[in-house]
């Protein structure tokens, strides 16, 4: 079937097969491959996309459900190479290790920003524990977003 | 644009964090090259059981299906594994467990594969199996791998110190234990992965997540049959590693694959569960400690009795044990030692490196039997480690000889002033209704490199470019420690250079110079060492032809800097590129190789534990505080506070130095705590991320990290490796802790809310 959707801005018209799951649209389809599978269930975050804004996990969605929304992956969050504050501040905070939860904990933080712009510590805490990283203990995860919060509403 | 120059000692963003971030980096499961098929396996459903056929007539013809192999299909030894070779890239006489791999299918798609996995049939004859090591060992049980001597035990020794057992006669308090430990998963969030293909030139080109392409690359030319040279590996930021790629995963599998896939290249990237199934674990294991001291709280003597699953196939338990014995008398003096060890075969999942490689499963024991010896003299836990831990020069139980920076009383000392110590009992007694709390500590160390095993060396190469930059030619795996963007800083260091005039590329046999494998706290250590000295005489060769270009008369009056060299006296400079020019690309590259220290060999240990690297010269020291609070209706265990003070020598980048403490004591939380890694009569009943609890986010404290800086003469800068010696203290910490609240110790980890419970029902009914 023919699914139309925007990715990062751009409109996409794609044939796919209703029960492609996002994951693997976006992975090796379109050599999205910033979005990470670890888990394929729905336990680790490290799918997580925006759709319409919202964070989703693309390993547990078929590409017929992106049908008419705008698909946002860690790719568009950078203006080519100017980092998205989010990002400026998980490299400035050291929140980065082996980097392969960190497109979904990107993801997920722009959702939880959005929801709310001054999260304290615990906060964010329990709005990232679905996502989970194996390096760093999350502590600078943390600082990460704290600061990029305190920057992102500076700016606004 | 010139960024700052960002000594050692400073942090220096790391300089793969911008790629990593904007999810350009390529790591291996991100390579989907054209034309590619899908490789996966087909594994066995015993334990134990002898091949008497495989049928493979409903899946040869199938649609999509380019190739079925088995065994047969493979020239060379058909065995990997290192140092012991028995595990089979495909299982040939007979499966040693559940998981095995026994046919290789390649595959246009993923549905095509999941049906070919299904219609291949493998008629078996099942053997009986054994799955509890101490089993393993008794006489008349199945034996695994039958052309060993030693029937199922991979490696056994003993350590013996001083007067060993009789010294125990004198000792006027005694406290005994056993210790179950658990599996540990590793659970990197990259689950095993790979491309492969031949080139035109026939050589097999294998881009793998994998902490030993160097290894790698003589392994897969004994297995599959090919000279060296027609191989190369390629190894890419990692996403993930901990020792669980420590050796082969999938690359055996992927070689095979590209050698009978007609030109196409091949993908594996394991599911979950699969990694599950067929990944290393932390070896499980029994520690039984005796441990004596004397009234006034010196500790006299130790007992210690080690055993070890190492699994179906030896992967790296040998030299686990062998660390786990050298580690079981911790960082104290105790005159007299009896250390046994036993790494077994069994029918269970394969067990082999992780971060800590036997040390946290001996400190596990040993740091809680202190505690209750300290008890039982009525001494201060953190005053009686203080009394018996090791100074430079002293021996520890185990017999090994602290020649090197030794920093353990600092340690000690600097939780000893901490309030999280000195108010203990005001935080414990200020517990909510139906809370109980405890304050819990454990001290220990861990070794640097190889030991006397293999030599510990690194060959590192670094190039200046016409352009007037900088090339490193990264020769150890980066699985997300940060031991790349540190080497930009040793290199930035010496040559005077900002971190954005270097790239670097990631370790590639076919460019890079061997340098061993990203493990046992080496990395940054042994390669970092070898950088240092290629880059000193880079820097010389460009300040002698800038001398030769006219620019001044004496190298020491010259300065290398950001893309230039400047004359000091009269302010003129060069641009490196001008400089480049002038020398030949031979004279631009350096490379030098560095060996690390190795220790010399004690009399304690029999032959075949020193032949499993024992012992280590250079050790890291910590002392860990836990605050806990145990909720008295649910059995949850929170740790509210947590202090890691660590001695790894001089800090380079303090963010990487928190990195890897912040990280490491949650991972061992993790141990600790909740990850319960199921496995009976050889199956593997947690599979998947819903069922293995890792720590989230809303789990742990923030953790407060204090270095002690020692310098340790022999590393780059005064460094030593700090990534194992994090891991090695969480559990026994709070397990202490946990003593503390519920008024006895808990001697099977982790400690999960049932199992807090059942203790607290059991005290009650006493
Ligand atoms: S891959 Fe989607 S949640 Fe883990
Ligand atoms: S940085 Fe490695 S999993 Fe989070």
């Amino acid at each position: 079937m023919i699914i139309h959707f925007t990715l990062n801005g751009e409109n996409k018209n794609l044939d796919c097969a209703p029960d492609c799951r996002v994951v693997d649209l976006l992975r090796e389809e379109l050599g999205h491959t910033g979005t990470k599978e670890a888990c394929g269930s729905g336990e680790c975050g490290a799918c997580t996309i925006l759709v319409d804004g919202i964070s989703k996990l693309s390993c547990l969605m078929l590409a017929a459900q992106l049908e008419g929304h705008a698909v946002t992956t860690i790719e568009g969050m950078s203006k080519g190479e100017e980092l998205h504050p989010i990002q400026k501040s998980f490299v400035e905070k050291g929140a980065v290790q082996c980097g392969f939860c960190s497109p979904g904990m990107v993801m997920a933080t722009a959702d939880l920003l959005q929801r709310n712009p001054s999260p304290d510590r615990k906060e964010i805490r329990e709005a990232l524990s679905g996502n989970l990283c194996r390096c760093t203990g999350y502590q600078k995860i943390i600082d990460a977003v704290e600061s990029a919060a305190a920057e992102m509403r500076d700016d606004a | 644009m010139t960024g700052p120059l960002t000594p050692i000692g400073t942090s220096l963003k790391r300089t793969d964090g911008p790629s990593k971030i904007r999810g350009l980096e390529k790591y291996a499961a991100d390579y989907y090259p054209a034309n590619f098929l899908w490789a996966d396996v087909k594994r066995s459903d015993h334990p134990h059981a002898l091949i008497k056929g495989i049928d493979l007539s409903h899946v040869r013809g199938l649609p999509g299906v380019l190739a079925v192999l088995t065994h047969e299909d493979i020239k060379g030894a058909n065995r990997i594994g290192v140092p012991e070779m028995d595990q089979p890239v495909l299982a040939d006489q007979k499966v040693c467990y559940k998981g095995d791999p026994v046919v290789l299918v390649l595959a246009e798609n993923k549905a095509v594969m999941q049906e070919a996995l299904h219609k291949i049939e493998i008629d078996y004859e099942v053997l009986p199996a054994v799955f509890d090591p101490e089993d393993a060992l008794a006489e008349g049980a199945p034996v695994l791998h039958e052309n060993r001597s030693g029937k199922n035990l991979l490696i056994g020794g003993a350590i013996e110190h001083g007067n060993g057992m009789e010294a125990f006669q004198v000792c006027d308090a005694i406290v005994e234990a056993e210790f179950d430990l658990p599996y540990q998963e590793h659970a990197y969030l990259e689950t095993e992965a790979g491309i492969a293909c031949v080139d035109d030139e026939g050589v097999l080109e294998i881009t793998a997540s994998t902490q030993t392409p160097w290894r790698d690359r003589n392994e897969l030319a004994y297995a599959l049959g090919l000279p060296v040279d027609s191989i190369r590996v390629i190894a890419p930021y990692l996403g993930g590693g901990f020792g669980g790629k420590d050796g082969i995963t999938v690359q055996g599998l992927l070689g095979l694959a590209a050698l009978h896939s007609n030109g196409r290249p091949v993908k594996m990237w394991t599911s979950r569960e699969e990694s599950f199934l067929a990944s290393t674990k932390r070896h499980p294991g029994r520690v039984h400690y005796r441990v004596g001291c004397k009234e006034d709280g010196t500790l006299h003597a130790v007992s210690c009795r080690i055993v070890l699953d190492t699994g179906a196939y030896a992967s790296l338990g040998g030299p686990v044990l062998a660390l786990a014995m050298e580690h079981a008398a911790g960082a104290y003096r105790i005159p007299h030692a009896l250390v046994e060890g036993f790494c077994v075969y069994t029918n269970n999942p394969v067990s082999g490196a992780f971060r800590g490689f036997g040390a946290p499963q001996v400190l596990a024991g040993l740091e809680q039997i202190i505690d209750m010896l300290a008890d039982k003299i009525r001494m201060d836990r953190l005053e009686f480690r203080l009394k018996n831990v090791v100074s430079r020069g002293d021996e520890t139980g185990c017999g090994v000889w602290m020649s090197n920076s030794t920093g353990i009383i600092p340690c000690l000392e600097k939780v000893k002033e901490h309030p999280f110590w000195v108010q203990q009992e005001e935080w414990v007694n200020q517990a909510g209704p139906f809370k109980q709390r405890g304050v819990g500590i454990a001290a220990g160390l861990q070794g640097t490199g190889y030991g006397p095993m293999v030599a510990d060396i690194a060959n590192a190469k670094i190039e200046l470019l016409s352009d007037g930059h900088f090339r490193i030619y990264s020769g150890v795996a980066d699985m997300g420690q940060g031991n790349n963007p540190t080497n930009v800083q040793i290199a930035g260091e010496v040559l005077g250079q900002a971190a954005d005039y270097f790239e670097l590329l990631q370790p590639d046999t076919a460019c890079s110079l061997p340098s061993g494998s990203s493990s046992a706290s080496r990395t940054t250590y042994t390669f970092g060492n070898a950088l240092k000295t290629a880059a000193t005489i880079l820097k010389e060769r460009i300040l002698t032809r800038a001398c030769n270009m006219g620019l001044g008369i004496y190298a020491e009056d010259l300065l290398l800097s950001s893309g230039k060299v400047f004359h000091l006296t009269s302010g003129r400079e060069i641009p490196l590129a001008n400089i480049a020019a002038s020398m030949s690309p031979e004279e631009r590259i350096s490379s030098y190789a560095y060996t690390a220290p190795v220790a010399k060999h004690p009399d304690s240990a029999g032959s075949a534990i020193r032949a499993a690297g024992f012992p280590h010269r250079v050790f890291a020291f910590a002392c860990h505080l836990a605050r806990v609070e145990i909720d008295a209706l649910t059995g949850e265990v929170e740790v509210c506070d947590y202090l890691a003070v660590t001695d790894a020598g001089r800090v380079l980048n303090p963010q990487i130095y928190e990195q890897q403490v912040q990280g490491g004591a949650v991972q061992g939380m993790g141990y600790a705590l909740w990850e319960d890694f199921r496995v009976e009569n050889g199956e593997v009943l947690t599979r998947n991320l819903a069922s293995y609890i890792l720590p989230t986010s809303m789990d742990v404290p923030d953790i407060l990290s204090l270095p002690v800086e020692t310098v340790e003469e022999t590393g780059p800068f005064g460094m030593k490796g700090l990534g194992e010696i994090v891991i090695n203290l969480p559990l026994p910490a709070i397990a202490n802790g946990v003593a503390w609240a519920l008024g006895r110790h808990i001697f099977t980890s982790p400690l999960t809310a049932e199992r807090i419970l059942l203790t607290m029902e059991k005290r009650q009914a006493e």
